[in-house]
């Protein structure tokens, strides 16, 4: 359920926009915060019934765009660019060392539910890279020790 | 860099500039109290003088544009920022966002005043959570100092900007299906003219709309500053002015520059810290990942970096994400890479594109695995022609350029691919489809 504060957020939202329907993406937004990073059925269904949409034009939306989690994520969302700007400076190296060390492979999330990595098409930071993002946060020139250096940062947390 | 002149960038390294207060100091606002001063026609004017084209990629020129909006129309107007920085090799719309937001917000409020506009989106992509939050932060400062708002500078003139976040979606990038988005619908390509009319006329919710790329509006704050025909003296006959570029790849020292138009790639190389350790380098992407690629020989890194020189030369200057590889990188094995993308990025909603990329990713899977057959290579570059020109948008059309690039420099590299045993005489004949470029 959303909260009262998320709902105040919304509506604010809405009146940004001449109609209602704009706010869907932000709302979707909101719900993933609310719901604990991703958009269950349930979230879908608050949304839809929030801005006056079809249940199912909900759902179309959220699953259209990939930062809205279908299934739950762990706490920290590891995504590495392996795009090409990152790949050709060692961004497969890089996915890989980061799930050894993690024990999981691409697409998956650590047993204690601490952790998922994914590989992400081009962040925008091929000037720096390889680059990942954990929520909403860029790391950039990674190195397997930056990487290493992360993570156990991220686990003692 | 000393001959580089920084119109964009001059104030970029100072400490705080994302603060409304330093930039004031560094010039900041001077161009929107000078703007508010002018009657529309005569801003479009001095972006007449200018040249600036778009910087997003198309390079249409921004004043056509601007000066399309309805004179007497009863619908309101509105300005949408595409922020949606997402072809693989450009980074430079997140550095303006993060370390210059207040020159992206007075550009807004100055095109606003342009075109007549009293509601302002700017659309970014949902990955840039510091740049929305640099933007959203100069957007409150702006509210604060009366530069957004009611009556703005006591003119009257009204102002709201927005900053939307996307949620993670490069086909968003392209203007009818950004503006989907932003409407709340899936981000699917519209209808284009000649069967439904420009966004000038009816773009969101029907009314007239004027789209435009963070750096193209950023640069209309130092051409108001200095003048259009100061800022047309940079540059070439067609391509005025500069433009920022992100350098990346095997260089020593790859970063966002900003680049006179007509600079010889070689010279920018040479910007960019020469080649990484020295290592000699095979071939470049001139303008993000779906301009075709070129090598890297003296014939080609002696060309001027502009729209015509790149264009004449079978590539395009795109949205300045130049990328140069080494002899490391196998020019299939990227591609592959590069198909990947492209696949997971179509949005479906037309058969070229949907089917087109899935299959180019499919056979270079297969000839990266060794199974590739010798017919591939004519198949590959026969799905390219029914995708390029086919598709609703220029998704298709960035899939396919990129293997027209690869195969006419570095068919080679795919033919040592293919087992031995597949050289055979069978040959693929493809069915005959008009206009198709071979």
């Amino acid at each position: 359920m959303f909260s009262e504060e998320a709902k105040t957020q919304l509506d604010n939202l809405i009146k940004k926009y001449p109609k209602k329907k704009a706010a869907l993406l932000p709302a979707l937004w909101i719900a993933q915060e609310q719901y604990g990073g991703y958009v269950p059925p349930e979230a879908l269904r608050e949304v839809a019934e929030y801005l006056d949409l079809p249940p199912a034009e909900v759902e179309g939306v959220a699953t259209f765009y990939t930062m809205y989690n279908k299934t739950p994520v762990g706490k920290y969302h590891i995504e590495v660019c392996h795009n090409i700007a990152c790949m050709v400076v060692g961004a497969d190296d890089l996915i890989e060392h980061i799930g050894d060390k993690l024990g999981i492979e691409k697409g998956d999330t650590t047993a204690d539910r601490k952790f998922t990595l994914s590989g992400a098409e081009c962040l925008g930071a091929c000037a720096n890279a390889p680059c990942l993002m954990i929520g909403p946060k860029y790391y950039e020139n990674v190195t397997p020790e930056l990487a290493d250096k992360i993570v156990d940062e991220l686990s003692r947390k | 860099m000393s001959e580089q002149p920084q119109i964009l960038f001059k104030y970029r390294t100072v400490p705080g500039y994302d603060n409304i207060d330093v930039y004031q100091k560094n010039e900041g606002y001077t161009a929107l109290r000078k703007a508010i001063k002018m009657v529309p026609d005569d801003i479009i004017n001095e972006l007449k003088l200018s040249g600036l084209r778009g910087r997003g990629g198309a390079g249409f020129p921004t004043h056509i544009k601007w000066n399309g909006i309805p004179k007497n129309w009863d619908r309101p107007h509105y300005l949408v920022i595409n922020a949606d920085e997402g072809e693989p090799g450009t980074a430079k719309d997140r550095e303006i966002m993060n370390l210059m937001p207040h020159m992206l917000v007075e550009g807004c409020i100055i095109a606003s005043w342009a075109i007549r506009a009293n509601n302002c989106y700017i659309y970014v992509r949902g990955e840039y959570m510091e740049p929305i939050a640099s933007v959203r932060k100069a957007v409150e400062q702006a509210y604060a100092a009366g530069f957004l708002g009611k009556n703005i500078l006591g003119t009257g003139f009204d102002l709201d900007i927005t900053v939307h976040q996307g949620a993670g979606s490069y086909e968003c990038g392209e203007e009818s299906a950004l503006m989907s988005s932003l409407m709340g619908e899936r981000g699917m390509p519209r209808h284009k003219p000649p069967s439904a009319p420009l966004p000038v006329i009816s773009g969101v919710w029907n009314s007239p709309t004027i789209i435009n790329n963070v750096e193209t509006i950023a640069t209309v704050v130092p051409i108001i500053n200095i003048g259009g025909a100061e800022y047309s003296k940079w540059g070439t006959e067609r391509s005025k002015g500069t433009k920022l570029f992100t350098i990346s790849g095997h260089v020593n020292k790859p970063a966002n520059y900003e680049i006179v138009l007509g600079t010889p790639i070689r010279k920018m190389l040479e910007i960019a810290g020469g080649p990484l350790n020295g290592k000699p380098l095979k071939f470049l992407i001139p303008g993000g990942s779906s301009t075709p690629l070129l090598p890297a020989t003296d014939q080609y890194l002696n060309l001027a970096m502009d729209y015509e020189t790149m264009g004449a030369n079978g590539t395009m200057l795109g949205s300045g994400g130049l990328m140069f590889f080494n002899e490391d990188v196998s020019v299939p094995k990227l591609m592959t890479r590069l198909m990947h993308f492209y696949a997971h990025e179509s949005c479906g909603k037309c058969t070229p594109c949907r089917e087109g990329t899935n299959w180019l990713t499919k056979i270079h899977d297969r000839i990266m695995a060794g199974g590739g057959r010798y017919e591939d290579l004519d198949l590959l570059l026969d799905i390219c022609n029914n995708i390029g020109g086919r598709s609703f948008c220029a998704l298709g059309d960035a899939a396919a350029m990129p293997i027209q690039g690869a195969m006419r420099f570095f068919r080679n590299e795919y033919e040592a691919l293919i087992p031995k045993e597949s050289l055979s005489k069978r040959v693929f004949t493809p069915l005959p489809i008009a206009g198709a470029v071979r």
